[in-house]
């Protein structure tokens, strides 16, 4: 059964969604008034932004950053996660403009119920952050299962985010989407940068002795 | 590249027109340009290349690069003929030049005798339409020799003791074998099973114009950017294009055939890129648009002649469906597979190939692969294991931990054909033409279920005979989602019971043929590529004798 293709898609498909994009802006100017700035200055590809405001994308890379974050090995951030996402907005997922423009501000609603004396989600501490996000996580760990082509994917704003920051991270950095700098999120996971490989592949087949016939009992193993 | 190729007007009468690209159309334009016919191949999908042949998993898979368009051609389901179809995505399948082969596994097993007699053998089945093919293993033999040699597929013969007979070695050994092949070997034979190199229909040594594999791991669901997967579109479409008779015309939507008033095939009638209306005259029609397409061209074609479907006198068109059962069982180890490099598939096993029902308590069979399929961005979305966190610090750590480390064992077995189960038009649903939508029906066979555990609980015991470190497997559900379309236009000798002959003619019109997946009788034991090849070589070989007696005027 080869199903599985029917496991393989893993974000709704394009839908209509606001045409125009917001504001652009330049993202290590703009950054420097912000909580982030030590972070932006770290920042390997700065670019334009083609649908956040600069104070949308300090908000939506701090959640990034907490769904993969930044550990003894890069993350989200170091990635260029927020220039995926932003690309991702104004091109294969235009439809979900509306899901983040309106999920942001149901967002800094949740950071003030959880955390009043914090201003926004960016200037909250990580353990904040991970208990705002948290309580947007309406989905149960394990319960997902292999995402399928037919379903229809959910999409509340966390879930969003999530989905798209792990496309960002590990989408082939080649492609034309913005995401995967310098190969980070691969080398992260231990997937090698070449589009090419010869044998041996891994531990298991590294001493093969190549194939050899079964001792021919085949019949007596037939059910 | 894309070769020279005559342009025939449409109003040119010429002798075939096929439509559809894929495994068997593909075939079929070769072999009867070849033969000297003039052919134009109508394909809906575009004319890609390998140089558009990319790892971007968002843009071949999320938008559909290869493959049908749910928003252009949405679908719908109902699991019986009682209930109201609602809206979903139903099917996938490959919509380009080249078909499903351009994108699919490239598992390449022959059908065993078995599948062409089960019947005979086993008696009826309770509740499926079981029946006996009008030909046997022994007539196809020749056509899959032919596609290991002509088309290419690598393998190791004799290496299975269940295999069928053959006429010949395969053409060029099996690819090296992947981390996860040798777990499976170890573990496969300390259970006393017969694990043996996979054949795939990938090369493993250069042809002309095509590279061998460079492992590049985007296999599955991708096309190949070296021509290494044997698809249609890097074989048999070339080919043809090389006889200077046959024309591919992508982009062309058929959907209707028409007929004169002596009841004969006139050609095709199509949209165009720009969604105008064309017809191309023929003087015969061939229809391999897949197990689906096939089915709902015939539907979309009724007529005062025939006003319950083009070639429908039996009632069985788009009916008796099968999918394919099985199951995914997936593990992870304790040092590095790095499975992510290579094709999917090194090794499989056929012991299972023929249970006998009153040891197992139900009808069927199948095979075991060892495999690994995903690509990054949808392993790390579906194949951590269950109760895995979901985000954060311990979500990447279990990503980076068994991203290298996971493997599958895949089960493949029998689908019974049911009557209910099928391909129809939906009453309600429109596509992006203003065509009836396609409307899966399906409910599988209990049979089918319980084989599917049964081949679960085989695919558990292998891994824990390997010493998997962890192991996971969804539960066995019904299917609801088509990949493999087999059996809708069955092959047979009673016109009652049947839409076409042995010579995949229809039994209603002379000059109509079919021949893809909805062709099969059974549906093999989960891999039926190779039987829909084998029997586009064999069509061919009876439509061009039929051509030649003149059999096709009415």
């Amino acid at each position: 059964m080869d199903s599985q293709l029917s496991r393989r898609g893993f974000l709704s498909q394009g839908l209509t969604g606001i045409s125009a994009a917001w504001i652009s802006a330049h993202w290590p100017a703009m950054l420097s008034a912000a909580s982030h700035a030590h972070r932006a200055a770290q920042s390997a590809a700065p670019g334009k932004f083609e649908f956040f405001s600069p104070e949308q994308a300090v908000e939506i890379e701090a959640i990034s950053a907490r769904i993969i974050p930044t550990t003894d090995t890069p993350g989200a951030h170091e990635a260029g996660v927020i220039f995926f996402i932003d690309r991702a907005l104004v091109t294969f997922a235009k439809g979900d403009q509306k899901i983040y423009a309106e999920g942001l501000p149901e967002l800094q609603a949740k950071v003030r119920e959880l955390s009043p004396a914090v201003a926004k989600f960016s200037a909250a501490t990580p353990e904040q952050q991970d208990q705002i996000l948290q309580s947007l996580d309406e989905q149960l760990p394990g319960a997902a299962g292999r995402p399928s082509r037919r379903r229809i994917a959910a999409q509340s704003f966390f879930e969003t985010t999530r989905v798209h920051t792990i496309m960002g991270f590990l989408i082939d950095p080649d492609s034309d989407k913005r995401g995967n700098r310098d190969g980070l999120g691969w080398k992260v996971i231990g997937r090698e940068p070449e589009h090419m490989f010869q044998p041996p592949f891994g531990y298991y087949d590294k001493d093969y002795p190549g194939w050899q016939p079964n001792p021919a009992d085949a019949e007596k193993t037939k059910s | 590249m894309m070769l020279d190729q005559p342009k025939y007007k449409t109003t040119d009468e010429v002798d075939f027109v096929i439509i559809g690209s894929g495994a068997a159309g593909g075939i079929l334009a070769k072999e009867l340009s070849g033969n000297g016919f003039r052919v134009v191949v109508l394909e809906q999908g575009p004319y890609l290349t390998e140089k558009d042949f990319v790892h971007d998993e968002i843009k071949v898979i999320n938008q559909d690069l290869l493959t049908n368009h749910p928003e252009l051609q949405p679908t719908t389901f109902r699991k019986t003929p009682q209930d109201k179809a609602k809206p979903q995505r139903a099917l996938v399948y490959g919509r380009l030049v080249g078909g499903t082969s351009t994108h699919f596994t490239a598992n390449f097993w022959r059908f065993h005798e078995i599948d062409f007699m089960e019947r005979s053998k086993v008696g009826p089945v309770a509740g499926a339409t079981l029946a006996d093919w009008p030909i046997t293993y022994a007539d196809l033999e020749p056509y899959y020799t032919k596609v290991e040699w002509e088309i290419g597929v690598s393998g190791l013969a004799g290496a299975s003791p269940f295999d069928p007979p053959r006429s010949k070695p395969y053409p060029m050994p099996p690819l090296p074998v992947k981390s996860s092949g040798v777990i499976f070997e170890r573990a496969a034979r300390k259970l006393g099973w017969h694990p043996f190199p996979a054949p795939m229909a990938i090369l493993s040594e250069p042809r002309p114009g095509r590279s061998a594999c460079i492992n590049c791991g985007f296999c599955l669901s991708f096309a190949c950017e070296v021509g290494a997967k044997s698809s249609s579109l890097a074989t048999a479409i070339r080919m043809a294009e090389k006889t200077g008779r046959c024309e591919i015309r992508p982009n062309s939507y058929v959907h209707r055939i028409e007929l004169d008033a002596t009841g004969r095939a006139t050609g095709a009638v199509y949209f165009d890129a720009r969604r105008n209306v064309q017809r191309q005259k023929a003087k015969a029609v061939v229809v391999c648009a897949n197990g689906a397409e096939t089915p709902r061209l015939l539907l979309l074609s009724a007529s005062k002649q025939f006003p319950d479907g083009l070639a429908n006198s039996s009632g069985y068109v788009g009916k008796n469906l099968m999918l394919n059962s099985g199951g995914v069982t997936t593990a992870v180890f304790e040092e590095p597979l790095n499975d992510y490099k290579g094709f999917a598939v090194s090794r499989v096993l056929h012991d299972f190939y023929e249970l006998d029902p009153d040891k197992v308590g139900f009808h069927g069979g199948g095979g075991l692969d060892a495999r690994f399929d995903m690509t990054p961005i949808g392993f790390a979305l579906g194949s951590l294991p269950p109760g895995a966190p979901r985000w954060g610090k311990s979500f990447k750590e279990v990503l980076s931990h068994n991203f290298t480390r996971t493997c599958e064992i895949f089960g493949h077995g029998t689908s019974l054909p049911v009557e209910n189960n099928s391909f129809s038009l939906d009453p309600d649903l429109k596509d992006a033409w203003s065509l009836p939508a396609l409307r899966l029906t399906y409910k599988d066979h209990p049979d089918d279920l319980k084989l599917s555990a049964w081949l679960n609980a085989r695919s558990a015991e292998l891994v824990e005979a390997a010493g998997a470190k962890k192991m996971w497997a969804p539960p066995v559900q019904e299917q609801q989602f088509a990949v493999h379309l087999l059996g809708t236009c069955r092959m047979g000798n009673d016109p009652k019971t049947s839409v076409i002959n042995s010579d995949h003619q229809t039994h209603d019109v002379r000059n109509l043929f079919l021949c893809d997946g909805s062709s099969l009788v059974t549906s093999g034991r989960g891999q039926p590529t190779m039987t829909i090849e084998a029997l586009a070589f064999r069509a061919a070989d009876r439509i061009t004798a039929l051509a030649k007696r003149g059999d096709l005027s009415a």
